[in-house]
């Protein structure tokens, strides 16, 4: 579904991702992790169309069609998903006009016919109850005056409705309390299907303790050093990130190690 | 002014003053001499005057306007005149090229004691009425002077002490005879504890220039409350100067609405004065123009007895060469202990070319107040729309979710919900991509 080859980009001339390589196929579930500044959210803003981001080498394959010359809309569109880390407030625009301009702009997109009002709001409905929000969070500016935590399950209600063909969660569990983190958890791996992918970025080992992951990878300045299953994540979780860096390079030392409870606050 | 425009306006007046609606009132007449008189003296307003200083109305000065209309075919326009009112709107008023048109107006029956009609009939009916709120002050510029010498029709609203009014009047001034200048004057006495709710709308369909120069007077007695939009959607060659100036007494409340959207240059200025102890004035406005469209806000409020309250809140979104204007001043008095105020003015420039020059002002003369205001100037924000986009949804129509959204807050602060649909609506037909946003909620 996804293939990424090589892929070097630059932000304000300084180079964030140099060289990566990756292959997603449909079906799977993939947690990258990696520390602090290793270019994980840099790589899912890349793949969502950021314009911000200056690519200087390599390809994306998505689909078979050349992602990067595709306006983030159209991404979307095709499919591609992202959660943001840090979700903007949006007021004057409503929860609920959002998620229906965004599934109709899709279903347009695929021919398919606009969904009435009264599907719309009952699909709305059923993804609000699974993600535990209230029903008044639909009619409130989007994601205006949201807690931290409620920011996040807004972005995987988004998600639920609009079921994308390759999910990015970018540091979707922090700042989330055990509750919510159970939460979110259930609803993605509710959507686990053999046609869709979902890319996972963390800083930390707790969500895949939840999301069980097919493939850990581990980036660090701005390449994969390292792949495995979710065993490489749980010896990630007692070494830290250093123990990569003394087998790759001396920049790695300065890699966060895992802390021994709690996530990273807003 | 140039010789030859004072010789015109001078034969204007010589021929029309005589012929003007309520001639045959002595006061009136003498109002109307010593306000061409003004006139004379002032000229219109130079730039080198502070509050003229960004709108220059040389392009207005200039033709030789002419005063009366054509005797129209209005039936023509019959049609077009019922799309524009709302159709919720119990009573209306309808002027077409400045005067009245009983035929296309409608009034549900009045309480006793209350008048809604033209200024013609006012003029007839209540003149006593009219004296004071007419001959009240000297124009202090060369538009108000002119709007005297010239004032022949308009609207006039007279309440009753407790009279409310619950349906809106909606008031139409329909333009579409070019070179046409029209001298509407409006009055609003609104007595203790009575209220009301009046839509002014402007609109024109001339691809020609012409001259809206219009005035509205509104006494707010003791606890009586009027709410007063004005809705300015002239023809894109028209010039539109406005000036309403409103009293208040106490524990009044005034509302104010102006949406301004068209006009090649367009002027609205709003005063109002708390006279007395715990008045209240909200001052809410929006103007949206684009292309190269001149749109100037003047706004006072003079706080001059303790205890009172305004809130002011003016947006504008400015695209294309357009070239917005905002003064806001709010003056609080030396007996205007524990007013509260607040004034902001946010402005959306959509292109590189649109201009803006805001100037909130506060000028504080007494010591226990609470006085705030504000004012920005920015473009859409980059992430908001990447988010927009990242969902799905195109350039073209994310931009206008967000202007709307920017707008959108000024249409908010409309109680009626008819009106407010009609503004969304005049909203979004004006708002590049605005087509994709109907029919979402």
């Amino acid at each position: 579904m996804l293939e990424i080859r090589n892929l070097n980009v630059e932000v304000e001339s300084k180079p964030i991702l140099r060289g990566l390589d990756l292959r997603v196929n449909a079906g799977e579930v993939h947690a990258i992790m990696g520390p602090n500044g290793s270019g994980k959210s840099t790589l899912a803003h890349v793949l969502a169309g950021r314009e911000h981001y200056v690519v200087t080498g390599g390809s994306v394959q998505y689909d078979g069609c050349d992602l990067l010359a595709l306006a983030p809309d159209e991404r979307a569109r095709r499919g591609i998903f992202l959660a943001f880390q840090y979700p903007v407030e949006i007021p004057g625009v409503s929860n609920i006009y959002l998620l229906k301009a965004a599934l109709n702009a899709q279903r347009r997109h695929r021919g398919e016919p606009e969904l009435d009002a009264m599907d719309f709001l009952a699909l709305v409905k059923e993804k609000l109850a699974d993600m535990e929000m209230k029903e008044d969070l639909l009619y409130r500016g989007v994601n205006e005056g949201f807690s931290g935590g409620e920011k996040k399950r807004n972005e995987v209600l988004q998600m639920t409705v609009l079921a994308p063909r390759l999910c990015m969660l970018d540091e979707t569990d922090s700042g989330l309390d055990i509750d919510a983190l159970q939460v979110v958890a259930r609803a993605v791996n509710q959507m686990r299907d053999a046609n869709r992918a979902i890319v996972l970025v963390t800083h930390y080992q707790r969500l895949l303790d939840y999301i069980v992951p097919d493939h850990v990878h581990v980036l660090s300045q701005g390449r994969i050093v390292r792949s495995g299953t979710s065993e490489l994540a749980r010896e990630l979780e007692s070494k830290g990130y250093g123990w990569l860096g003394a087998q790759e390079s001396d920049g790695l030392e300065t890699g966060a190690p895992y802390p021994a409870s709690g996530g990273e606050q807003r | 002014m140039s010789e030859s425009t004072r010789e015109h306006y001078r034969e204007a007046f010589r021929t029309m003053a005589g012929t003007l609606a309520g001639v045959e009132l002595p006061w009136l007449r003498k109002a109307r001499r010593h306000a061409f008189d003004r006139f004379e003296v002032l000229g219109f307003p130079g730039t080198q005057l502070e509050a003229w200083k960004y709108t220059n109305v040389m392009p207005l000065a200039k033709p030789h306007w002419h005063f009366v209309p054509s005797d129209g075919a209005y039936a023509d326009y019959a049609h077009l005149i019922d799309d524009l009112v709302p159709a919720d709107a119990a009573g209306r008023l309808v002027f077409v090229n400045g005067r009245h048109v009983p035929k296309l107006s409608s009034l549900p029956p009045l309480p006793e004691g209350a008048f809604i009609g033209s200024l013609a009939q006012a003029m007839r009916r209540i003149p006593e009425r009219l004296e004071s709120i007419m001959a009240r002050h000297a124009p202090d510029d060369g538009f108000a002077a002119l709007n005297g010498a010239f004032r022949s029709d308009g609207y006039v609203v007279v309440l009753p002490p407790g009279c409310a009014i619950d349906w809106p009047l909606h008031v139409l001034f329909f333009s579409s005879e070019a070179a046409l200048a029209m001298h509407s004057f409006n009055a609003v006495v609104v007595e203790r504890g009575a209220r009301c709710s009046i839509v002014e709308q402007f609109t024109g369909i001339s691809d020609e220039a012409y001259l809206v120069n219009t005035a509205t007077e509104i006494v707010v007695d003791d606890e009586a409350e009027v709410e007063h939009c004005r809705i300015q959607q002239e023809a894109r060659s028209a010039f539109h100067i406005a000036h309403i100036g409103v009293s208040q007494r106490r524990a009044s409340h005034f509302t104010s609405h102006s949406f301004a959207f068209g006009g090649a240059l367009s002027r609205t200025q709003i005063d109002t004065r708390l006279e007395a102890e715990d008045a209240q004035a909200d001052l809410n406005g929006l103007y949206f123009v684009s292309a190269r469209q001149h749109v100037d806000h003047h706004t006072r409020i003079d706080h001059e007895q303790p205890r009172g309250t305004s809130r002011e809140y003016y947006r504008g979104v400015l695209d294309g060469a357009s070239h917005g204007v905002f003064d806001g001043r709010v003056i609080v008095h030396q007996d205007a202990q524990q007013t509260n105020a607040h004034q902001g003015n946010d402005n959306l420039l959509l292109s590189r070319s649109a201009e803006i020059d805001t100037k909130p002002q506060l000028e504080i003369h007494a010591d226990d107040v609470k006085c705030t205001h504000g004012a920005t100037v920015g473009q859409l924000d980059e992430n908001p729309l990447f988010y927009l986009r990242s969902r799905g949804i195109d350039e073209r129509m994310a931009r206008a979710l967000l202007v709307w959204a920017f707008a959108r807050v000024s249409v908010d602060r409309v109680e009626s919900a008819a009106l407010r649909s009609r503004l969304t609506q005049q909203l979004l037909a004006r708002l590049p991509g605005g087509e994709y946003l109907r029919g979402l909620s």
